[in-house]
């Protein structure tokens, strides 16, 4: 207790600092809700494993280590530097180095007319109504202490604005590199997108790492708007060192007839926390929540979602794949609320999961909770291994054992990535994706080996 | 030297015994049948030459084309020549049949030494196996086997083999749960590979299949052995009598030596 209380003391420290520093660029309206979250964020503290909401991720590691707000004296990139992560056929580009907008490195240029790109910080004056309007409007900051950081440390993200009818068929995509110094630190990426009526985009977060492997910490909240029939997509990419901590809110509100697809991939980071949060606001919303997470080592990837349908006849579809190596350990817990005026609800909740070796583990918990009585709600779960009949079909006309598991792991990840349909996001994910199986589909051979030799000798053992 | 060499081959599935000492020679060019009741053991047979790992070898051996068969891994049986087409062809869903197809060839021809294929090259030649199976193009965009009829999975099994080239395949009950029309395309397909070079054992349960794949050899598994061996008129034999009388006998022959 003594040491928890002295990290929270570091929090304090730094939302002094904080205070101090930003305190003539900052608005009241913003500064008010700053303290607000901060308040909440002291009298609560990080949740425990008593919380049901945190009930299969330990904490202990995170509020023991030390992380400091990352200020200043952040390396500075040219656009060379950041050529491993180019997305090919990008509207915009928006890099953020430890949650700073870094402008000089952006291309925020190629959008359409009536598009605005740019970084939160640079345009709170300039768009102060529509951002009081909306920022912290949507997020929950009193059921989430990570929520409620981040308000408190607001200050910097993507502001990503689609007025009324225009279409950007290209991706946006916002590069966050979290670099490492000496010490740990902490970023707070705070992102809003609006979608005004009937306009559509696609907008990916692309969490990265640059230098060695000191821990880090990303706590980012996006809040997406999605007015009345917009169409939106978003992916979230995670793929930060194995020192990271990396915990992220996803906040949708979603108008009358709008269509959103959120796309998860959770591949690196020592503890990963990613929490969708679909509100269907409006009759007639749909809403895809897609999810790929790929654990190896001793990685903990916890996939939240909390799905609100508030209005009638709305859709809710989430698909979640799991694959974990090694000692990893994924979650999956899926919420579905469906409020009493929410008739015609139709939602389906689907988490399947491979483990490749014997300590690899699952946590699979759906939860619906419906205060309705005219609904749809499906939900299911499966766990297995690869399938051995599978595996020895490609073996036998002479693909060898690594690339016949590099197959039908591909298999089972494409499940997940042939619901993009923006084909340069897909490909872009493809090509990360690919990446990490490489590595899984090397290491499992001797990984399920010492499986089956367990499991012979406990068998052994029941006769 | 044989092609395939099998000498006293006992072999366990789950602690119990299936095959009780096979011995059984082919040489290149011969097609020899394995017939024999339910369960006697021949997809047993099968899997161990094609190397499936949860099939135990307690005893004897194999050598093919002089190399030790028990060694090698799956992938490499396959890459020196050896095919089973599958009495059951599994559905592998997310993976394309060209794209599979394509993959295993170019293993099989690194294997060999030889440069690999890229789709230009490739095509025409699957093109012209599916020709010979008389099967949609259209089917090979889908998934391995996925959603395919019985007919179309064991034809796929035998285009497979047309493409693949083994110097020895095996084909476990291919005829099974085929029409007349599927099982005389699947037999001309077979027919058609049929070469010097090239050797095959077709498992089957009846006659049928051999009025149009006529072996050189028939053999009859019982009960995990070879208990009979012959030319294509045992088959007749077997059609018209049944394997009552052959079980019998073995089983007198069982006792005897007891
Ligand atoms: N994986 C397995 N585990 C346990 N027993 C098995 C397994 N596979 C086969 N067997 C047993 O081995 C015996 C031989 O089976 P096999 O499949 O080789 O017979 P078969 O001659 O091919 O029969 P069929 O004509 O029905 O195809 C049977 O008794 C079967 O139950
Ligand atoms: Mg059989």
């Amino acid at each position: 207790m003594a040491v928890e209380a002295a990290q929270l003391e570091s929090y304090l420290e730094d939302f002094t600092d904080f205070v101090k520093e930003t305190a003539n660029e900052t608005p009241q309206w913003l500064r008010d809700l700053r303290d607000a979250a901060f308040a909440r964020f002291c009298e609560v503290g990080f949740p425990t494993v008593r919380d049901e909401d945190w009930r299969f991720t330990n904490l202990s590691t995170l509020r023991r280590t030390p992380f400091r707000l990352a200020r200043s004296n952040a390396p500075r990139f040219s656009v060379s530097d950041l050529a491993a992560w180019h997305m090919k056929g990008a509207a915009a580009r928006l890099v953020f180095v430890d949650g700073r907008f870094a402008a000089q490195v952006s291309a925020c240029d190629g959008v359409p007319q009536g598009v605005t790109v740019n970084g939160l910080h640079n345009e709170i004056e300039r768009r102060a109504s529509t951002i009081a309007e909306h920022l912290g409007r949507y997020l929950n900051t009193e059921r989430d202490p990570f929520c409620a950081l981040n308000t408190a440390f607001a200050e910097d993200g993507a502001y990503v604005h689609i007025d009324r009818g225009v279409v950007v068929e290209q991706p946006i995509h916002l590069l966050f590199i979290s670099t490492s110094g000496t010490t740990p630190a902490v970023t707070y990426p705070r992102n809003l997108i609006v979608v005004e009526d009937e306009g559509q985009a696609s907008i990916v977060e692309d969490y990265v790492s640059f230098g060695a492997e000191t821990p880090a910490f990303s706590n980012a909240v996006t809040e997406l708007v999605a007015r009345g029939s917009a169409t939106v997509a978003h992916i979230m990419i995670e793929r930060e060192h194995m020192q990271s901590y990396n915990f992220s809110t996803l906040r949708i509100e979603q108008a009358r007839s709008a269509n959103v697809a959120s796309h998860s991939l959770l591949l690196g980071g020592a503890l990963v926390r990613n929490n969708v949060h679909p509100v269907l606001a409006g009759e007639g919303g749909e809403c895809l929540i897609n999810g790929l997470f790929i654990g190896s080592r001793h990685q903990h990837l916890d996939n939240y979602m909390l799905v609100e349908h508030v209005r009638p006849h709305c859709a809710s579809r989430q698909f979640y794949n799991g694959v974990l190596d090694e000692q990893a350990h994924g979650v999956f817990h899926g919420r579905i609320i469906v409020h009493k005026d929410a008739q015609k609800t139709d939602a389906k909740q689907t988490n399947r999961n491979l483990l490749l070796a014997d300590d690899a583990q699952i946590d699979t918990k759906p939860q619906l909770e419906i205060y309705a009585d005219d609904v749809k709600c499906t939900h299911g779960a499966t766990i297995g291994q690869i399938e051995e009949n599978a595996l020895f079909y490609l073996r036998s006309r002479g693909i060898s054992e690594a690339e016949a598991r590099r197959l039908l792991l591909e298999a089972f990840t494409g499940e997940c990535l042939d619901r993009i349909k923006e084909e340069p996001v897909r490909d872009y994910v493809h090509a990360v994706v690919e990446q990490r199986l490489l590595t899984l589909a090397i290491a499992a051979p001797v990984a399920l080996k010492s499986v089956r030799e367990e499991r012979e000798s406990s068998w052994e053992e029941v006769e | 030297m044989s092609l395939l060499e099998i000498r006293n081959l006992h072999v366990q599935v789950g602690g119990h015994e299936i095959l009780k000492g096979i011995d059984l020679t082919i040489d290149a060019g011969e097609v020899h049948s394995i017939m024999g009741p339910n369960g006697s053991g021949k997809s047993t047979l099968a899997q161990v030459l094609s190397r499936r790992e949860s099939y135990e070898v307690t005893e004897g051996e194999i050598l093919f084309d002089g190399k030790d068969l028990l060694a090698m891994k799956p992938e490499e049986a396959a890459c020196e020549g050896v095919f089973m087409a599958f009495q059951y062809p599994v559905e592998i869903p997310g993976i394309g049949n060209a794209y599979f197809l394509r993959s295993a060839l170019n293993a099989i021809r690194k294997y060999r030494g030889l440069d690999e294929l890229d789709a230009v090259d490739f095509i025409p030649l699957f093109r012209e196996r599916l020709k010979l199976l008389e099967m949609d193009e259209k089917l090979m965009n889908r998934s391995v086997n996925e959603g395919f009829s019985g007919g179309e999975k064991k034809r796929n099994e035998i285009l497979q083999m047309a493409v693949l080239e083994p110097k020895l395949a095996i084909l476990d009950e291919t005829d099974s749960g085929l029409d007349i029309d599927a099982l005389r395309i699947v037999a001309h397909g077979v027919n058609a590979l049929r070469a010097p070079s090239r050797a095959m054992i077709v498992v089957t349960h009846y006659q049928r299949l051999l009025d149009y794949i006529v072996p050189d050899f028939v053999h009859v598994l019982v009960d995990g052995r070879i208990v009979r061996s012959g030319g294509p008129e045992l088959a007749l034999e077997l059609e018209s009598k049944g394997y009552g009388w052959i079980e019998d006998e073995a089983r007198q022959v069982a006792s005897a030596s007891a």
